[in-house]
């Protein structure tokens, strides 16, 4: 049974004391938090716990819950708290939780919103769905089983999400004895695992659902243990946001016009702080005016924060309509129509790349595409793989098109302008949820001017446009040959140059990388990040990689900013390839020493549009790193 | 500078409110008049302000509702300049349906989930906002909050849209309908502490008072007209009661009690060991009845 001392001073105040209790409960501050597991975890069992032990149990559902626990409980006669929880009248048959249910309770200090979710994998949806708004992720986790296939899942899941606190909740400790050496195993191995997800905080407790073992308090079964039992951490932890530097950020959701007199803008503050004076700028429209003042049906506010619904008002007579956002002058975020996003798809009816959908972002609705599915990822391994669509709870990488621009921010920097969801247009069925890691074609970053040295700066300086050539083809094509010429003469007319292959790539930046696929796509995607700051700094790189498939020399293509990237194409037919052969590689890959050797086992994509396509059987060397000069010559040197 | 909870669930509904006033053609407000719709009405004041509210709020009487309930209803819509709609199902008042000649569940059908039904049908509303929480009932847990309806104005729980972060998808085909739950995520405490907050205006039936009752089945019930057939030999004795939901009054089972003011009825909220609904006569069926309920166009 519960300990109720805590409910016995509660109530004494309240009875001695109402206006102060109410004064101080009024004061509370919220935690949202999702609990993920399944039925085999007692996840149901903690909620309902959390529930009974918070007294949130009125004497009637009581009764009804003893009444259900005789008739259908597991517990042999006992309470099963997990009938508490669970909602749906399919659900109770089934005996599993097949969606999200929301569930409240307070303590002294916080008042808390439990998102309850089904734990196996064709519910996965729904669990990301619970931690779209969660601050806390509870982990269940058997004791007497550790670490599962569905703990990876559930940890992977909420860290896409962008959960910042991680609690692990070791369970069924009872049935393990409350063995310290168990629990010190199974933490330690989570904690190895989830390294590099990037939650902020890991807490492993120790509990027992069924008996209330550090649940709200510590009891007697663990001493061992000295942290703190569940409810107690989940009082205290601390899930402010400390950057209080945060640029200010309000999409508009609704115009406020009672009268010609009057002109607000409606909408709730997804980041930074606004007082009347602020400088500010509309976007994507990139108009600037002056916060008049911030009007509320209580009063003007001298300031209004973070998460408050407002209305501001501003000095200049600028257009201003749903879906645009308002910002700080100085710090901008994003703007762009094209994007790369991770995806979680929600929907019977698989992901169609080419497919319009509606894109919903904040305020704004905008129909779009996924132009490219670069990989999907296990939910369970964590492994990409290659696909061309996306099944329900499946989640993948995609690049996105929209017809709109969009103001946007990373997700993992502020998720209200970095989440959005997909839309059916036939349906109106929401069958996606995306996150963006980031924008594809920075040349619409028009306002990146108010930082002083830019890469226009820079490469004035060097009297230079800066370009990546993109040389791609064969084994023993002649990419590194033709390249190392082509700096030569760069270096002869004075410009400044740099030339990455896989010499000085693969023994150093990438020497962690095989020759998998998905380590070649990684291959290519460093290089191509490197190759755009050697862009920003000013300098003409040339870079010599087989670089097999078409996707990701797109990818490195729409990193870079227009006619910032040419694409040269060593086309060298596979028999002189052999026969040149330096390196022999060719010989292992025909005695089969060698897998994955591209030409042979894994194809090679030719370029179907070459900004300068080089037929090097006709040709020399020399003659080939002439006709790249001539080609940039005009445009760039 | 971190909000407290309320001020998080306010700017929450505040934010719900305002997406469906942009995003839908033609929305409404159902005002029940009890203490969540008096909440609810509150933060749509805010969410507009300024301006008035951009849309009408609608009543659907069942013509058994406690005289207070009236009179409060027009003096709040005429003191906020609100376009309200009463709707009654006229059907039902022709053919003489009542919780006493016809039976509560008969009754609470046609003058009230069908009556709505009709009211929506006839002003063609695509979103109706309604006062219900999450922590009502079980099956409200589960409950989305932009929560969509067929053409007959049925919840097909297993086929609800995904809700991430607040992002709202609020697009429907032509017949179909959107209700809107702001108050979703509060709690009855937090509703009561919100209107001791904001000191916003409720029914004085929530006040005890010395008001005529009479005892049947285990309920109080109030004699607020001579509508109310009184059995032989039963005689409305006075007492002191409040009421701790509001609906039609022969269905509605009033609580003895000496809380006058609002914090003594928090006091005693707190101190009471018996939910909320356990006064309404409808939740006593199976232990599963709201879901049906609600799927068959119950709001």
């Amino acid at each position: 049974m519960a300990d109720k001392s805590y409910e016995i001073m509660q109530s004494d105040q309240i009875a001695s004391d109402i206006d102060g209790y109410l004064r101080d409960q009024e004061q509370k501050s919220y935690l949202r938090f999702i609990t993920c597991g399944s039925v085999d975890d007692g996840k149901s069992t903690l909620i309902g716990r959390l529930l009974y032990d918070s007294k949130l149990i009125f004497e009637d559902q009581l009764e009804s819950l003893e009444s259900d626990s005789k008739k259908v409980g597991t517990q042999g006669g006992d309470i099963d708290f997990a009938l508490l929880v669970d909602g749906l009248a399919a659900e109770r048959e089934q005996g599993i939780t097949i969606d999200v249910a929301y569930r409240f309770f307070t303590t002294e200090k916080r008042k808390f919103i439990v998102a309850d979710t089904p734990g196996h994998e064709q519910y996965t949806r729904n669990m990301a769905t619970g931690a779209s708004t969660a601050d806390v992720a509870i982990i269940l986790i058997d004791a007497r089983k550790g670490i599962l296939t569905q703990t990876r899942r559930h940890s992977f899941i909420t860290s896409l999400l962008g959960v910042k606190h991680i609690v692990v909740a070791i369970n069924k400790m009872d049935l393990a004895n409350y063995s310290k050496e168990t629990f010190d195993e199974i933490e330690r191995d989570y904690r190895t695992f989830v390294e590099d997800m990037g939650f902020e905080t890991v807490e492993c407790i120790p509990v027992s659902a069924l008996k209330g073992d550090n649940i709200t308090e510590a009891g007697e079964n663990m001493s061992w243990y000295t942290g703190p039992a569940l409810l107690k951490y989940l009082e205290n932890i601390d899930i402010e946001s400390h950057e209080d530097e945060a640029p200010f950020r309000m999409s508009v959701q609704w115009v406020n016009r009672p009268n010609l007199d009057f002109r607000g803008f409606s909408g709730t503050i997804v980041s930074g702080e606004v007082k009347p004076g602020d400088e500010i700028v509309a976007l994507p429209n990139a108009q600037t005016s002056t916060v008049k003042s911030i009007v509320t049906y209580d009063g003007e506010l001298e300031r209004a924060g973070q998460d408050q619904a407002v209305t501001i008002t501003l000095v200049d007579e600028i257009d201003i309509s749903r879906g645009d956002l308002i910002s700080e002058k100085l710090r901008r975020p994003e703007i762009t129509d094209q994007f790369q996003a991770h995806v979680i798809w929600m929907h019977d009816d698989p992901m169609l790349p080419g497919r319009p959908y509606l894109i919903k972002l904040a305020n704004k609705t905008t129909s779009g595409e996924i132009t490219d599915l670069k990989y999907k990822i296990d939910v369970n391994s964590f492994e990409h793989e290659a696909g061309k669509t996306l099944s329900l709870n499946e989640v993948g990488v995609c690049n996105f098109s929209l017809d709109d621009k969009v103001v946007y921010e990373a997700y993992k920097d502020l998720a209200a302008l970095g989440s959005f969801i997909m839309i059916d247009k036939m349906t109106n069925a929401t069958v996606a949820a995306g996150m963006i890691d980031f924008g594809l074609r920075r040349a619409t970053n028009v306002h990146w001017q108010a930082v002083d040295v830019d890469k226009s700066t820079r490469s004035k300086q060097k009297r230079q446009k800066p370009l990546v050539l993109w040389f791609t083809g064969l084994s023993a094509s002649g990419k590194s040959t033709i390249a190392n010429l082509v700096e030569k003469k760069l270096l002869a007319l004075g410009k400044h140059t740099y030339l990455l292959d896989g010499d000085n790539v693969r023994h150093g930046l990438n020497k962690d990388l095989g020759f998998v696929d998905a380590d070649r796509v990684e291959n290519i995607r460093r290089v191509g990040e490197v190759s755009k700051l050697m862009v920003d700094a000013g300098l003409i790189v040339l870079t010599a990689f087989i670089s097999p498939f078409r996707s990701e020399r797109r990818m490195v293509r729409d990193m870079l900013d227009d006619h910032e990237f040419m694409e040269v194409f060593v086309d060298t037919p596979l028999e002189i390839c052999e026969q040149r052969d330096p390196k022999g590689l060719y010989k292992k890959a025909r005695s089969g020493e060698i897998k994955n050797f591209t030409g042979f086992d894994s194809p090679y994509e030719e370029p179907e549009q070459a900004d300068i396509h080089l037929e090097t059987a006709d040709i020399s060397a020399e003659e080939a790193a002439d006709l790249v000069i001539k080609a940039i010559e005009e445009k760039y040197l | 500078m971190g909000l407290t909870h309320l001020q998080r669930l306010e700017a929450e509904s505040i934010h719900i409110i305002r997406e469906v006033a942009a995003t839908c053609a033609n929305p409404v407000m159902l005002y029940s008049i009890g203490k969540d719709s008096s909440v609810m009405m509150h933060l749509a004041l805010k969410a507009f302000y300024p301006s008035k509210l951009p849309f009408p709020v609608m009543h659907v009487d069942t013509t058994w509702k406690f005289r207070e309930m009236i009179e409060f209803r027009d003096r709040f819509s005429k003191d906020n300049n609100l376009d309200l709609i009463v709707h009654i199902n006229e059907d039902g008042v022709e053919k003489g349906v009542g919780p006493f000649s016809h039976g509560s569940a008969i009754h609470t059908d046609i003058m009230k989930t069908q009556s709505l039904k009709q009211a929506l049908n006839k002003h063609g509303f695509d979103a109706a906002f309604g006062g219900a929480r999450r922590d009502e009932e079980k099956s409200r847990a589960k409950e989305r909050i932009f929560s969509f309806r067929s053409d007959q104005h049925r919840w097909d729980p297993k086929n609800q849209r995904p809700e991430l972060w607040n992002i709202y998808n609020s697009r429907i085909q032509k017949s179909e309908s959107i209700r809107v739950f702001p108050l979703s995520n509060w709690t009855e405490l937090d509703i009561w502490q919100y209107i001791h907050l904001e000191n916003i205006p409720i029914v004085p039936l929530y006040f005890a008072k010395e008001r005529p009752v009479v005892e049947r089945d285990g309920m109080m019930v109030m004699v607020d007209d001579d509508r109310l057939p009184l059995n032989a030999g039963e005689e409305p004795i006075m007492k002191k009661v409040r009421f701790r939901t509001l609906g039609c009054y022969p269905l509605t089972g009033a609580v003895e009690s000496n809380a006058s003011s609002l914090t003594e009825i928090i006091q005693e909220m707190l101190l009471t060991t018996t939910s909320e609904r356990e006064g309404r006569a409808i939740d006593k069926d199976s232990n599963a009845s709201m879901e049906q309920k609600k799927q068959e166009g119950y709001f």
